[in-house]
């Protein structure tokens, strides 16, 4: 629908820009209060005007939440979901779209009933599976009654145990196994036209040389806006790292760590310091938006086709 | 050795049959066209020779070796397809020189190959561009080199023309007849395109829903059609058709209650019903003083340039002659119409198969009373 009228353009724009307030205001708010000094920062009414304490308030902060390690667990996290969830993705896309076997269906299905459960919903099995990630076969082997047999037989009892706790393993695989990234490329997969798929075949590459050769350089655009979401998204994942690492110190990641600024019930309300610590945490993140959002856009704007 | 050789081939899908055993040999160097209306399995059977299509039934042979159970790869056959289906990221060299590369070819022999197929179809100013930037010509050309790089068995074309433009088209068809003529390399090659179909054939296979309805030189398709779909499908104008049957007067009936007297095909297809057919440019304009004259009512008429073509009507059927008379005719003027017995053909209305009659080489005139 287009219409064109001064008052409807009025309004359009008096919308767009409440939109824009409603967003960027809590940003400034971080900004203007990480960079004031702890008296200006507990004045009343609040000055909405940066002051000079910026780099004292990050020092501060960096040092107190221990953040150059943190960072590098968050960074290890971040890069370890992406990539795997791309590797993931792609590949079983590729089997969904491009071969024809009797379960296809129903792997289909399994994935995409994933959607609708979120980290959150599955969060106490998940816990359970990442405290020792070889139960289910453990429960297979207990109910056919394999254990007891073998029990009986060597006087051996089966007891796998695979503890994902405090690893970098337990902090990605769960985050990895999601069906947001197959689907976006089952899309774009579908749009890849029949010949092309016959002419590969014809010039005798094997569907592996296709999808290596053919596939994912044309997937280009739509590896890079995964890429981006789930580099962001899984940077600022909170629950699981909380409740998968007890070990903070080492496997801590930095968005936990906000937890550790916020000032203490009758500490000393040094809110500056958190606000600047924020700031140095969601850098990351918004760097990579701004210098991906190019091929963001068009990844996502061509899905569909 | 057939070059390629069908023997009862079938295709299903799911529970439809869609080609119903075909059985057709082709000889090596021949360059073989399968034309049909859409829908008719020509593509199918052209992807089953590829390797891209299962084969139900039957077996298709290359060289003498059955091919039914090989990979596309192993068969030794390229093919150029109808919407080019070049790699949209690859330049034209590396569309080109892909198959060498997947068989494992050194980079300075592939190069070489590549640099001189790309020449021989005037490709070498555009080996760096990608697919998106050359026009539709130039595309089918890269389709085509890809094609020729693997020097392979068999060359299949499937419709690979229809997105061009009817002057290219013409230009393309020319290029591919001198490319097989310099290759020399058995190719086989689908269209809906009569036109196509006669100018490009050594032999041409017309389909009709699975079928194999006449395998046969182009001219020989045209002039001796042997069933009413092939009368009907080759041929523009079509050819005239009424269907009836004879009587012992010698006169045929048709359907609409006109009567034509030939005595010399009468005796031979009695008490069935038939269908009898001539071809336009066998419909001669002559004078109401004719004997033999069939009278007719001028319904339109198109104009060619070197000649016209008169749509009339007479007894209720329409008839289509080609005129090179330059008289003006207008809609609803009276024409007349002659035609040689000998020029007329005779189908099966049961069967839809051609009937020769046994010994028939006389040419007498037919008449007309209405």
């Amino acid at each position: 629908m287009i219409e064109r009228s001064p008052i409807f353009n009025f309004v359009t724009y008096a919308a767009m820009t409440l939109g824009l307030l409603v967003v960027l205001v809590p940003f400034w708010i971080v900004i203007v209060a990480g960079s004031q000094s702890l008296q200006e920062v507990s004045r009343v009414p609040i000055v909405l005007w940066p002051s000079s304490h910026l780099w004292d308030n990050i020092g501060t902060a960096w040092a107190r939440a221990d953040l150059g390690p943190k960072m590098l667990n968050s960074l290890i996290v971040a890069v370890g979901v992406t990539t795997g969830k791309i590797v993931l993705a792609s590949l079983s896309a590729f089997a969904i779209v491009f071969f024809n076997f009797k379960a296809r269906m129903v792997c289909f299905w399994l994935i995409f009933i994933t959607l609708m459960l979120p980290l959150e919903v599955r969060i106490v099995p998940t816990y359970a599976i990442a405290a020792n990630a070889l139960l289910p076969f453990q429960v297979i082997l207990d109910t056919l009654g394999i254990t007891g047999l073998v029990e009986a037989i060597s006087s051996v009892r089966i007891s796998l145990e695979w503890n994902l706790l405090n690893s970098y393993t337990g902090l990605i695989l769960p985050l990895v196994a999601t069906a947001t990234g197959t689907f976006l490329y089952r899309q774009f997969f579908m749009t890849i036209p029949d010949e092309l798929v016959e002419a590969s075949k014809m010039d005798g590459a094997s569907p592996v040389r296709f999808f290596f050769d053919v596939l994912l350089p044309l997937s280009r655009t739509n590896m890079l806006a995964l890429a981006t979401i789930m580099f962001v998204s899984s940077w600022n994942q909170y629950l699981w790292p909380l409740l998968i690492t007890t070990d903070r110190a080492n496997y801590g990641t930095v968005v936990m760590q906000l937890k550790a600024l916020i000032p203490a019930q009758n500490g000393t309300p040094d809110w500056n310091v958190t606000m600047a610590g924020a700031l140095i945490i969601m850098l990351p993140p918004l760097l990579i938006v701004a210098f991906m959002q190019r091929w963001f856009v068009r990844g996502l704007i061509t899905k569909d086709k | 050795m057939a070059a390629i050789s069908f023997s009862g081939v079938k295709k299903r899908y799911q529970k439809n049959d869609v080609i119903h055993g075909v059985d057709v040999e082709i000889e090596p160097g021949e360059f073989v066209v399968i034309l049909g209306p859409s829908g008719c399995g020509k593509s199918t059977l052209l992807r089953m020779i590829a390797g891209l299509e299962e084969i139900s039934g039957g077996t298709i042979s290359i060289d003498g070796t059955v091919v039914n159970e090989l990979e596309p790869r192993e068969r030794g056959c390229a093919m150029v397809f109808q919407n080019y289906a070049l790699y949209p990221h690859m330049s034209v060299r590396q569309n080109i020189g892909y198959a060498l590369k997947v068989a494992g070819m050194p980079k300075a022999e592939r190069d070489a190959k590549v640099l001189k197929v790309a020449k021989s179809v005037s490709l070498d100013p555009y080996l760096d561009r990608k697919p998106g930037e050359l026009s539709g010509g130039q595309r089918q050309r890269v389709a085509m080199a890809r094609a020729m790089v693997r020097e392979p068995k068999v060359f299949l074309f499937d419709e690979p023309f229809s997105n061009l433009d009817a002057k290219l088209r013409v230009a393309m068809r020319a290029e591919v007849r001198n490319l097989h003529r310099s290759l020399g390399v058995t190719s086989v090659f689908v269209t809906h395109d009569q036109t196509e179909a006669m100018t490009l054939a050594d032999r041409l296979i017309v389909m009709n829903a699975g079928i194999v309805e006449q395998v046969g030189k182009p001219s020989e398709v045209y002039h001796h059609p042997a069933s009413l779909f092939v009368a009907d499908f080759i041929g523009s104008p079509a050819m005239n058709l009424v269907r009836g049957f004879f009587a012992e007067d010698g006169y045929f009936r048709h359907g609409n209650g006109g009567m034509i007297r030939l005595p010399g095909l009468a005796p031979h297809h009695l008490s069935q019903e038939v269908s009898v057919g001539i071809r336009p440019e066998l419909v001669r304009r002559v004078d109401a003083s004719d004997k033999n004259a069939i009278q007719a009512t001028v319904d339109y008429t198109e104009e060619l340039g070197a000649s016209r073509l008169i749509y009339a009507r007479a007894d209720g059927s329409t008839i289509i002659a080609v005129d090179t008379r330059g008289d003006a005719l207008g809609t609803g003027m009276p024409v007349h119409f002659a035609f040689d017995e000998a020029d007329v053909h005779v189908f099966s209305h049961d069967t839809g198969r051609r009937l020769d009659a046994p010994g028939r080489t006389h040419r007498s005139s037919a008449t007309v009373s209405a």
